[in-house]
């Protein structure tokens, strides 16, 4: 109806700036290469230096295709929490997921500090994606066994909080009793790192991405009907309980991957939805999903091009840029919603 | 077969827990007919949201049976329920940048694809029901925005844009002011007529109970009385809610006790 073709446009314009920031974050870094040279490294036969066909192909290339990914699966995570949870401040993480997961990899990291363990393998980045996989996989068990057998949205809420909280706590535990190198390593981790996944990794983060996304896809109407409330969706028509699943499996795989390939990665998750409302001024998911997926890969994008500072030699923690963006726009959230939370 | 959209029989309310079972309406039996507009009356915490909730599925019967067009509600899926009855509830919807064209058009979810893409007919439907409870002019207006009145109706368009032969209201004129009560209560008494739906609503109004509604379903003393207002005046049925109470019923009217 109204807007259709106003939408239709933005979003061609969103796609737009998306592909030219995914090359701007290929031609960007703290090595600088030239165009001309990235042309050929791609589609030219002609002789490239080894050495910058290393960086290209094996390192910005897959950088630039993890923080695509990333951006994509947060923002659309952070949209589905917020609907289905029915707060503004809801984000991918409010499952527990990450707190699931950080467990994991400090259990790993740290308890084998702690413990003395030597490590029987190297330290390696699929270790510790492993570990957080098993760690967010064992909270999604936990979210699901709750959300079967509680009702009320809010218990399972309290649920998730209290469970990051006692995980929490136990990272916290693990990292006083570890050594200097484990803490070092494990408190890198959390600050995120869109540069150690190989291309093995990204496709099976490709995979997971698109699986998680087709069962958003296929939800869209259903949180179009949560938005009014649990009482409006069920007489609606929804299946309210396997309709929770469906939302907490895909949420959990999308964010379940960004935290074991790149750690935990905040504030994405819960500003990109806002700024996609914002941007549309609309509530249907069947404009704030398509929104999410290029909000979210252009805003990642620009975190990681800003991260990797063009022309220094210095890369900081893409955890860090994300906040400096996310953090304001939450501010505005929290004053300019008074009036929607009653 | 049976001529009645609504059977009820033998139904208490109550609630079960893995611990214990607390009834706290013993067991009643009612009817409900198409074209009727009826009033749930009864003081609060009486049961009558958990009977309008038992009624719409969204909570378990305790006891009983309820039939609705000859078929137990025990088997029935979402869904089913959906296409059988559209309800109405207390809670205030506030969304941010939800329009009331948009919101009106998630009652139509039965109907649409599996992307909840609108049909020209679904339009049209949105269209006709916003213009029958006179939202025309707010179609693009933000939900957040509308007063009480307004956000009513434009609730009560969404349950009829799920064209059900049942519509259920959990206290509709709560918080409006005395002209929008008689309103929104006259507009619900002229779609029972008009669409020859079944219309349930609870209220505390008992004025625009007595005046307005076709039947009362009163709610006291552990007693479910059920009639006309003039059978329901005629019994002294008022007179077992307001038992106990510094209130009496003299002609029609509540007066206070000297």
């Amino acid at each position: 109806m109204r807007n259709r073709k106003n939408i239709k446009f933005y979003f061609a314009a969103l796609s737009a700036t998306a592909i030219l920031l995914f090359m701007l974050d290929i031609i960007l870094g703290s090595v600088s290469i030239s165009v001309k040279e990235i042309f050929n490294v791609f589609f030219s036969s002609d002789k490239v230096e080894p050495q910058i066909y290393n960086i290209i192909i094996n390192f910005r290339l897959p950088r630039a295709c993890v923080a695509l990914l990333v951006g994509v699966a947060l923002s659309v995570s952070g949209l589905q929490m917020q609907t289905v949870f029915r707060n503004p401040l809801a984000d991918p993480y409010i499952l527990g997921v990450s707190s699931g997961a950080s467990l994991g990899v400090a259990l790993f990291l740290l308890g084998s500090s702690v413990f003395s363990m030597i490590l029987p393998v190297l330290v390696s980045n699929f270790c510790i994606a492993s570990a957080a996989f098993v760690g967010s996989a064992l909270t999604l068990f936990l979210v699901l066994i709750v959300s079967i057998r509680i009702r009320d949205i809010m218990t399972v809420l309290i649920f998730g909080i209290m469970f990051s909280g006692a995980a929490t706590a136990i990272v916290g535990l693990l990292q006083y009793l570890s050594s200097e190198s484990a803490l070092k390593t494990f408190v890198v981790w959390t600050l995120g790192n869109l540069g150690s996944a190989t291309f093995d990794e990204i496709k099976v983060m490709l995979v997971i991405t698109l699986a998680g996304l087709a069962i958003v896809i296929f939800s869209i109407k259903k949180l179009n009907v949560l938005l009014l409330g649990d009482v409006y969706a069920q007489t609606t028509g929804v299946n309210l309980k396997l309709t929770r699943i469906m939302i907490f499996i895909s949420t959990s795989l999308l964010t379940g991957q960004v935290v074991a390939f790149c750690g935990p990665i905040g504030f994405i998750g819960i500003a990109v939805p806002h700024i996609a409302r914002m941007f549309f001024r609309r509530a249907d998911h069947r404009i704030l999903v398509p929104a999410c997926i290029l909000l979210g890969a252009n805003i990642m994008l620009l975190c990681d091009i800003i991260s990797q500072l063009p022309g220094y030699s210095l890369v900081i923690p893409v955890n860090i840029v994300v906040a400096f963006i996310g953090i304001p726009v939450i501010i505005r959230i929290i004053l300019s919603n008074k009036k929607i939370i009653n | 077969m049976n001529q009645h959209n609504i059977i009820i029989e033998n139904l208490s309310l109550g609630y079960k827990n893995s611990a214990n079972a607390v009834e706290i309406f013993p067991p009643f039996s009612l009817t409900a007919d198409s074209s009727q507009f009826i009033a749930l009356v009864g003081r609060n915490g009486v049961g009558k949201s958990t009977l309008l909730r038992t009624i719409t599925g969204l909570q378990n019967i305790f006891s009983g049976k309820i039939y609705i067009n000859g078929k137990s509600t025990e088997s029935l899926s979402r869904k089913q329920y959906a296409d059988l009855m559209s309800f109405v509830s207390t809670e205030t919807v506030r969304v941010l940048h939800l329009n009331v064209f948009d919101l009106v058009a998630l009652g139509r979810y039965t109907y649409t694809n599996v992307f909840g893409n609108l049909s020209v007919s679904d339009e049209k439907i949105i269209l006709d029901s916003l213009k029958m409870v006179g939202m025309s002019d707010f179609i693009w207006r933000n939900v957040s925005e509308l007063s009480d009145g307004e956000r009513q109706r434009v609730m009560i368009a969404r349950a009829l844009v799920q064209d059900t032969p049942i519509m259920i209201l959990d206290e509709p004129t709560a918080f409006l002011d005395i002209p929008n009560k008689y309103e929104i209560i006259l507009l619900l008494r002229n779609l029972a007529r008009e669409k020859a739906k079944t219309i349930i609503f609870s209220t505390h109004d008992l004025n625009i109970a007595l005046q307005l509604a076709d039947k009362i379903w009163l709610m006291a003393n552990k007693k479910m009385h059920a009639g006309t207002p003039a059978q329901l005046i005629q019994t002294n049925a008022f007179d077992q809610m307001l038992d106990g109470t510094m209130l009496k019923m003299e002609n029609d009217e509540i007066k206070i006790k000297n």
